[in-house]
């Protein structure tokens, strides 16, 4: 990974404030082209190492939210998940080396909404969802430091 | 402060979750195609922002393909008139991505604290939280730590234009 990769990776994890040109204005910033900024970060998408460039929203201020966690029996682990996973509203959805060894989000636009798809979901597999939702956020994420070696 | 999401702002989250257009004029574009004015979306934007709708604008890193490959979800059992401060101090350390207080199920689930901690590999991730455990002393009332062995699905928030 070359100089400019590492800074717009690392210092523009949280800088691209609303504005007409905000690609020209990390250029300016950093003293480069805004098609070196564009190129780089077309780059960077492509080869995965950036999954988007853009907004992260924050699950509870757009809707009703929920960390689950499911025990599920290792045979049918993968039927499980891959019903789960078809919901349009779970946003994450991982295999954890736990006793609860499958762990997803559910975000819907009400709280009725987001209870009816987990009383769905029990009743499709069988299994009892543990819900988790937030009560406190002690983090706000506005991005991740990363170390270069 | 107005946390408010009307039904514009919905389809702006819808037309931008995914990421915005890399090119020069990345609002413009999104204004284009959902038949409203540039300055409006850059307006709401910034509102949601400021509400805390909008963590944050930019490049959203893979850890995993930056090598970032020990993601574990560190859970905690504190005691509950010292979750704020304990949530706090361990919310602002540097591989620390996320810190949440959830709320406990007993008996089958002892934790009301987690925070996603970031390292290189499994004995990296180990050692922070062991890091952590320290700094909560005897306000650890027991830990685990869950590490991904699989990513079944992964997208942004969805939300249905």
């Amino acid at each position: 990974m070359n100089t400019l990769e590492k800074r717009l990776l690392n210092d523009f994890q949280r800088d691209l404030s609303p504005s007409p040109t905000p690609f020209a204005d990390m250029a300016e910033e950093l003293g480069v082209t805004e098609e070196d900024v564009i190129g780089v970060l077309r780059t960077l998408t492509e080869r995965g190492v950036v999954s988007r460039v853009g907004p992260v929203f924050r699950p509870q201020r757009c809707g009703a939210s929920c960390l689950v966690a499911m025990t599920v029996p290792e045979t049918r682990l993968e039927a499980v998940a891959e019903l789960v996973s078809a919901f349009p509203e779970v946003n994450h959805n991982y295999e954890r080396e736990h006793r609860f060894n499958l762990w997803f989000v559910i975000t819907a636009d009400t709280e009725d909404h987001l209870q009816a798809l987990l009383q769905h979901i029990e009743w499709q597999t069988g299994l009892a969802t543990l819900s988790l939702p937030m009560q406190a956020e002690y983090h706000i994420d506005l991005g991740f430091p990363l170390q270069w070696d | 402060m107005n946390t408010v999401i009307d039904a514009t702002d919905r389809r702006i989250i819808a037309a931008t979750q995914e990421g915005l257009p890399l090119t020069p004029r990345p609002y413009a574009m999104i204004a284009a195609q959902l038949g409203l004015d540039a300055g409006d979306v850059m307006d709401r934007m910034q509102r949601m922002l400021d509400s805390g709708a909008i963590r944050r604008i930019g490049a959203v890193p893979n850890h995993y393909a930056l090598g970032f490959k020990g993601n574990g979800m560190s859970v905690w059992d504190v005691p509950d008139d010292t979750i704020k401060e304990a949530g706090q101090t361990i919310g602002a350390l540097d591989f620390v991505s996320h810190c949440y207080h959830r709320p406990r199920h007993l008996p089958t689930w002892p934790y009301n604290l987690f925070a996603m901690v970031h390292g290189r590999d499994r004995a990296e991730v180990d050692e922070k939280v062991h890091h952590i455990a320290a700094i909560l002393g005897a306000n650890n009332r027991g830990h685990e730590v869950l590490f991904s062995t699989r990513i079944l699905k992964k997208t942004g928030l969805r939300i249905a234009g």
